[in-house]
């Protein structure tokens, strides 16, 4: 790469990844909707992905990417386990939103 | 060639997190969400983490944002939703601040500490030279079943938890009160 067009460096990559994260943050604050807002959550958790693999690729060391791979998992498990309470809150309310939470109150 | 790569990947990220957040029909949310997640995964692959690149599409585009549309048209919740009122008054002018304000802090952050990034480890091998395609894999693998094996281990407990857990969740109360006893007996 010896012309004058920039590659980008790890700093382009973990600026991006605090951009995802302060989206998917605000998209939790602001939407309603509980699928949406665990969406949000996703966006989140995949910005600190990038983090991860960035610096495994800047610091040479492959416990990044390891780290990674538990982190996919361990938000697999959140996705299902989430999504069932989501499920069994509206199958009997079908338009409850964020603001009826205290419908868990037993 | 990399530029162009990131500025593609990058474009594909924020416009599919900001159509996440903007949209108002909970089906658009989740396909903007897999053109995030297949950004994602083109930067992977330009950071040399070929595996889980392959993991990102197959797991989260494949499974988890289909598992979200499953979930959507069950419920039949698959009507948009009315986003011009906001039932709080300052709760976006909040929300936009504390997203600003959380950018620029690690943003800030990342931009003084950027000369301390020192290589510290053995290097993560390119995928080239006679180790062969698979060197990523190779030693992923290696230090997942040598330093991490009893994590790994935990982590399917963790999966047996959360399929039981959500089996009992989700269940319909088959009649009476008697679902709960004969949900745990199995």
């Amino acid at each position: 790469m010896h012309f004058a067009i920039a590659s980008p460096t790890t700093t382009w990559y973990l600026v991006l990844a605090a951009l995802l994260f302060a989206l998917g943050a605000v998209g939790v604050l602001v939407r309603r909707n509980p699928l949406v807002m665990f969406m949000c959550i996703e966006l989140m958790l995949n910005a600190v992905n990038l983090t991860f693999v960035a610096l495994a690729r800047k610091l040479g060391d492959i416990g990044g990417q390891t780290t990674v791979f538990f982190v996919m998992v361990v938000a697999a498990a959140e996705v299902v386990v989430g999504l069932g309470i989501i499920v069994s809150i509206l199958r009997r309310r079908p338009s409850a939103t964020a603001d009826d939470i205290a419908e868990l109150k037993g | 060639m990399q530029l162009f790569v990131f500025v593609c990947a990058a474009a594909m990220i924020l416009v599919g997190a900001i159509g996440v957040i903007v949209r108002s029909h909970p089906v658009h949310a989740a396909l903007s969400l897999i053109l995030t997640l297949f950004g994602v995964a083109v930067l992977f692959v330009a950071q040399d983490a070929h595996f889980l690149a392959a993991v990102q599409v197959i797991v989260y585009a494949g499974a988890i944002v289909v598992l979200f549309l499953f979930v959507i048209m069950l419920l039949g919740v698959d009507k948009a939703e009315a986003l011009r009122i906001d039932p709080v008054k300052v709760q976006r002018p909040l929300a936009a601040i504390v997203g600003l304000g959380l950018f620029g802090l690690v943003a800030a952050a990342i931009v003084r500490s950027r000369d301390s990034l020192v290589v510290r480890g053995r290097g993560i091998d390119i995928a080239s030279g006679d180790t062969g395609h698979d060197s990523n894999i190779r030693q992923l693998a290696n230090d997942l079943f040598s330093n991490h094996v009893f994590a790994f281990e935990v982590t399917s407990v963790l999966l047996v938890i959360a399929v039981v857990g959500t089996v009992l969740l989700a269940r319909r109360p088959r009649s009476g009160s008697a679902s709960d006893t004969s949900a745990g007996s199995k």
